[in-house]
């Protein structure tokens, strides 16, 4: 025996700590956090830290198509450009798309599923509403979306800040049914849960039920729709710039590197390889953090 | 004696050593890629380049043009001329004279009711002929006897050459299309995928939209010809693996339409195993300014037309800045390589009607600055952008979603900002920007920009129809549905004077002064059309094949005859 204190009593944990105990045990899910972290500060710090040389066209000219060195890390394109400055440039508007657009989704969603599942009167239309939005082929009312506003709204924004907000909105408008729907099924089931009955009997207003009894219940299928709607809303945004309805032309993202590197395949393959790269580590990195948090988020699971 | 046979034995040799190579069908199979496969033989029933080019492997006009953009007689003796009679002195009728003794395919002879018919299989206004526009002037054909053949026209014509002359409009043997017109034209599937001609090569086997096999036609009125035995085309692909099939693996003699990137035509020219050939028609890829104001405030439907100038473009001295500040060379080297070069012409050939107009090829940043500086565009308020009694050199830049033209809007871009120009860039999907829908706002007809770039170019040799399109009544406005060709909305009482002469002239080198006259009114003096690169299209052949001539008067390869084995 040795003469070490007895241990203390275990500190309560609070919620959060709890949470983030679990999540740290999914590797996979620390590693994904840890790729995104770096890919946010490669993207937001990186342009502070990396600043090219402002060439003039006739200068950027003589340094076409070279490979990577001191001077361009990541070597520069067919038009003399620095890859490595617009890999962030674009990764900025792609990461950003990517997460608003998928805020917008959640929100959306979340609301009509929760609405809909818990006041019978409002789920035939609002579910209806959803079956609507599921049946619309999604790219051709892209299309028209940004066909019919792009020009309203640049004229409010500016060509870049429009196309931005437009983009963000076209595509969350039209991709938070899923998450309606597993929302939706999920309040059904919880509000004829005892301790909702409870709530309720003792008086308590819709409005507190939802926020206190039923939306934490809900979180963990929610976050694996978000980051999947993240993959997608990246995704989205290259077609609609592969289509020339995206932004303009000379406005990088990383969809659009990719699309441009193409044409460079065979000779250049770095040049579809770094978009690519950043566009699948996003993806992978924020399923692994969906995962590790749907688990961390699950009293059930967490604490095993 | 000895002396003597020997001689003679010598020239014997001498006589049959060209003759043992130009031996029909001795140089064995020539294959041939197209990145858009073959669907039909019949270039009556299709507006496909790929099916008009097979077809004239097999079936022939009366006359072609050759590379230079010369006519020459094909199954004719001569071509008809006003001074030989074959033209009528009023330019109303023109008559052809048939080869004597030419054959078709199957052997029977090629008469002028094969021609007759040929006009009527097209005339016919429920077979739905795709070259019906080359036969809309004409009244009648008639064979007058077996080798001659009569064209009657409704009216004049100072250019009777359109029907029968080139790749499009080829004869049709009478005996094998008879039960095909008018409605059953499409519905005769074997003649249409197996066409009777007079060609170097007949048709052994076609699979629609894959493979077209060929083989020597026996009796092709040149005996030595073609040197190939088989001939097979393969289609199917992209541009750049069929070019790699014929310059890295030479799995193909000949890749047609092979446009890659400058880059990559390098390095399969390093390769070493082919070529690319370039045949310069009349492409010229271009900046168009619209003169009328696009502006999003104006009502719908005054938008870009002629009640609203624009505010900036409509000054002489904008456009010819715009024009100066870039650098063609640069742009040709990024975006086409062999197949493209400079250009300050909307007409850049053929050779008589190109104006010699080269000052634009030289970038001069400082002349354009120094321009817009004279004429009053100064930056007044210091936000590095010129502006002129409050209206600022601010421009919306649109095009096609094409990699090389967004190469092209962001070179242009870093030019134009360079000389204090704003510019806004704008890409369109391209079967909206040419679909000439009038309720899209998006084609190039509406021109809802200020300025935007394509490639243009005209059918044929002869340029009148196409400097017509810049008259004043061909603007495209909401009255005709958007539909015109005049897509600058330029307006010149002068310029349609000299297009009304241009009519009326049938003197050749008149003709050709009026119109390059017209071109430099449209390019040189006002730049209300920025030319900058004259585009051909680009082939690729195999070093083991010679006798290539790139054609692009008309069909790309009309000397198919001639190609050979290089051992």
């Amino acid at each position: 025996m040795t003469d070490a204190p007895a241990a203390p009593a275990p500190r309560p944990r609070s919620q959060s700590r709890a949470i983030w105990d679990q999540f740290r045990t999914h590797k996979g899910a620390l590693f994904g956090l840890i790729v995104l972290c770096l890919l946010v500060l490669f993207v937001v710090i990186g342009p502070l830290v990396w600043q090219p040389e402002k060439l003039r066209v006739a200068e950027a000219l003589k340094v076409r198509n070279l490979g990577p060195s001191w001077r361009f890390p990541l070597g520069t394109d067919q038009l003399g450009r620095d890859m490595l400055y617009r890999m962030m440039q674009a990764g900025k508007v792609s990461l950003a798309v990517g997460f608003i657009a998928m805020m917008i989704a959640i929100v959306v969603g979340t609301t009509i599923g929760v609405l809909a599942g818990y006041f019978r009167r409002l789920d035939g239309p609002l579910m209806r509403l959803t079956d609507m939005f599921l049946a619309l082929p999604l790219v051709p009312l892209l299309l028209v979306l940004v066909m019919l506003f792009r020009d309203r709204i640049a004229g409010y924004l500016g060509p870049e800040m429009g196309a931005f907000v437009l983009i963000v909105f076209a595509i969350g408008i039209t991709s938070w049914m899923q998450a309606a729907r597993i929302v939706r099924g999920e309040v059904l089931a919880l509000r004829e849960r005892e301790y909702v009955l409870a709530a309720r009997s003792i008086g308590a207003a819709p409005r507190r039920i939802i926020f206190r009894h039923i939306l934490p219940n809900v979180i963990s299928p929610v976050m694996v729709a978000a980051t999947l709607g993240v993959a997608e809303a990246i995704i989205t945004e290259s077609v609609l710039s592969f289509l020339g309805l995206g932004f303009p032309p000379d406005f990088p993202t990383w969809g659009r590197l990719l699309n441009d590197g193409l044409q460079y395949m065979q000779l250049y393959p770095e040049r579809m390889l770094w978009p690519g790269l950043a566009i699948s580590l996003t993806v992978l990195a924020v399923n692994y953090i969906g995962d590790g948090l749907r688990d961390a988020l699950d009293p059930r699971i967490r604490g095993r | 004696m000895k002396l003597k046979t020997a001689l003679l034995g010598a020239a014997a040799m001498a006589m049959t050593a060209p003759a043992a190579w130009a031996e029909r069908g001795a140089d064995g199979e020539v294959k041939l890629t197209f990145p858009q496969a073959v669907s039909i033989l019949n270039p009556y029933l299709t507006d496909g380049t790929k099916d008009v080019l097979a077809a004239g492997f097999v079936i022939e006009p009366l006359a072609s043009y050759d590379a230079e953009g010369n006519r020459v007689a094909r199954l004719v003796t001569e071509l008809p001329t006003v001074e030989n009679g074959g033209i009528s002195a009023d330019l109303t009728s023109i008559t052809w004279k048939l080869i004597p003794g030419l054959l078709w395919s199957d052997g029977t002879p090629v008469t002028a009711a094969d021609v007759a018919f040929t006009a009527q299989y097209c005339m016919d206004p429920a077979g739905g002929c795709a070259q019906s526009a080359k036969f809309a002037n004409i009244a009648s054909v008639e064979a007058v006897d077996d080798l001659t053949a009569k064209v009657t026209f409704k009216g004049p014509q100072s250019n009777p050459f359109v029907a029968f002359v080139g790749g499009q409009t080829p004869i049709l043997q009478k005996a094998q299309f008879e039960a095909c017109l008018g409605a059953a034209a499409p519905t005769c599937t074997d003649q249409n995928s197996g066409p009777i001609g007079t060609g170097p090569f007949r048709v052994t086997g076609f699979t629609v939209n894959d493979t077209v096999q060929m083989e020597a036609n026996p009796n092709y009125r040149d005996p030595a010809k073609p040197a190939f035995a088989k001939a097979t085309i393969k289609g199917g692909g992209d541009a750049e693996s069929s070019a790699r099939a014929v310059m890295e693996t030479g799995e193909f003699d000949y890749a047609w339409n092979t446009q890659i990137p400058p880059d990559s035509q390098a390095a399969m020219t390093a390769a070493g195993k082919g070529q690319f050939v370039v045949a310069f028609g009349t492409l010229v890829e271009r900046i168009e300014t619209n003169l009328t104001d696009p502006s999003p405030d104006l009502p719908e439907g005054e938008r870009s037309t002629a009640k609203h100038p624009h505010p900036i473009l409509t000054d002489v001295n904008v456009r010819l800045a715009l024009s100066k500040a870039i650098d063609r060379n640069t742009l040709v080297e990024v975006g086409y390589g062999a197949g493209g070069q400079p250009t300050c012409n909307l007409v850049p050939a053929p050779a008589m009607f190109a104006s010699d107009n080269t000052e634009c090829l030289t970038q001069d940043l400082e002349g354009a600055k120094k321009l817009l500086e004279d004429t009053g565009w100064v930056d007044s308020d210091g936000d590095g952008i010129r502006d002129k009694d409050g209206k600022k050199l601010s421009l919306l830049y649109q095009t096609t979603v094409n990699p090389i033209r967004q190469d092209f809007q962001t070179l242009i871009k870093s030019w134009w900002n360079e000389i204090g120009v704003e510019v806004e860039l704008k890409a369109i999907d391209p079967g909206v920007f040419f679909g000439g829908d009038a309720g899209s706002p998006d084609t190039f007809q509406k021109f809802y920009a200020d300025v935007e770039m394509y490639a243009n170019n005209f059918s044929g040799t002869d340029p009148e129809a196409y400097l017509a399109e810049h008259a004043c009544d061909q603007a495209p406005s909401p009255e005709n549905q958007w539909q015109g060709p005049n897509i600058n909305r330029f307006c010149d009482p002068a310029y349609d004077a000299l297009l009304k002469e241009l009519t009326a002239a049938t003197d050749p080198a008149k003709r050709a002064e009026i119109a390059i006259k017209l071109n430099d009114m449209l390019t040189k003096d006002s730049k209300v059309i920025i030319p900058l690169v004259h585009r051909g299209t680009l082939s690729a052949h195999s070093n083991a094949l010679g006798g290539v001539a790139i054609n692009a008067w008309d069909n790309e390869i009309t000397n198919i005859a001639d190609w050979y084995r290089v051992k």
